[in-house]
């Protein structure tokens, strides 16, 4: 699979770069055929991503680095987010609906990014940081518009 | 994120405007629970029309702010959704727990006969 375009970003953990880190995606996605609601759903799992790894990965410490990795091809946008931070426990109680390690959370962050983009892949090991690869492709209704189009 | 605030007949309604998130929560979190307290207001309406975007954090603060005001009694009850922030108070459930009302005038009447039914 030919990748058309692809970028890396590199940030500080503070809460201020959880909306930045999702426009930026979102711009990048733009430049294959996703609709509006796709565009947003990618901006949710963008920033569920990147707040599990400032509060999560860095226990809220600004002087960790998040890197997103963002590649197009084939009308499929790969996004991967990554921290160098505590890691996972067990990446399967993580996944579960309504699990948090922090009082006052919602538990929902995994569970929005499952349900926001097609495919998530979580990798980690306690004190080797974490690695959340997600995939979307834009829907049939774009694909067949773009088709018709060219 | 910023807000407007007012009271009427004892319903505290405040108008957000912007994205909630991990970056704006905190304040979200001590502004309406600062609010409650200097206005003494019984019950809350949420007025979310002009916010563009929330995730699960935003919806931590909410649920937080309904569970404590459940529990004694008060109502929180909220207005306005634009699509992403629907799907995403869909996705969490909170649709089944929390009133939507489409004006923040039927909000406060809602509240209000909710609590004297």
């Amino acid at each position: 699979m030919a990748t058309t375009n692809n970028f890396k970003l590199e940030f500080k953990s503070k809460p201020e770069n959880v909306g930045f880190a999702r426009v930026v995606v979102a711009a990048f996605a733009t430049q294959i055929d996703f609709t509006l609601s796709e565009v947003e759903d990618i901006k949710g799992a963008i920033s569920e991503a990147v707040t599990n790894a400032v509060i999560h990965g860095y226990g809220n410490n600004p002087d960790g680095l998040i890197t997103i990795r963002g590649a197009i091809y084939d009308g499929v946008l790969e996004v991967v987010v990554e921290d160098q931070g505590v890691g996972i426990d067990s990446i399967a109680q993580a996944l579960q609906p309504g699990f948090s390690t922090i009082p006052d959370r919602l538990g929902l962050g995994f569970s929005f990014m499952q349900s926001f983009m097609d495919t998530i892949e979580v990798r980690s090991q306690p004190g080797r940081g974490t690695r959340v690869i997600m995939t979307k492709k834009v829907s049939r209704r774009a694909d067949h518009a773009q088709q018709s189009l060219s | 994120m910023d807000w407007e605030t007012r009271t009427v007949d004892g319903v505290l309604v405040v108008r957000l405007n912007g994205e909630i998130d991990l970056n704006t929560c905190d304040v979200l979190r001590s502004e309406l629970d600062r609010l409650l307290k200097l206005y003494n207001s019984p019950h809350l309406v949420l007025n979310l029309g002009d916010v563009t975007f929330v995730d699960s954090s935003g919806l931590g603060v909410i649920l937080g702010r309904y569970r404590q005001l459940t529990e004694e009694n008060r109502r929180l009850a909220i207005v306005g959704l634009q699509p992403q922030v629907k799907r995403a108070f869909e996705l969490s459930g909170l649709l089944r727990v929390i009133r939507v009302y489409a004006s923040e005038d039927e909000a406060i009447a809602g509240v209000s006969k909710e609590v004297t039914a």
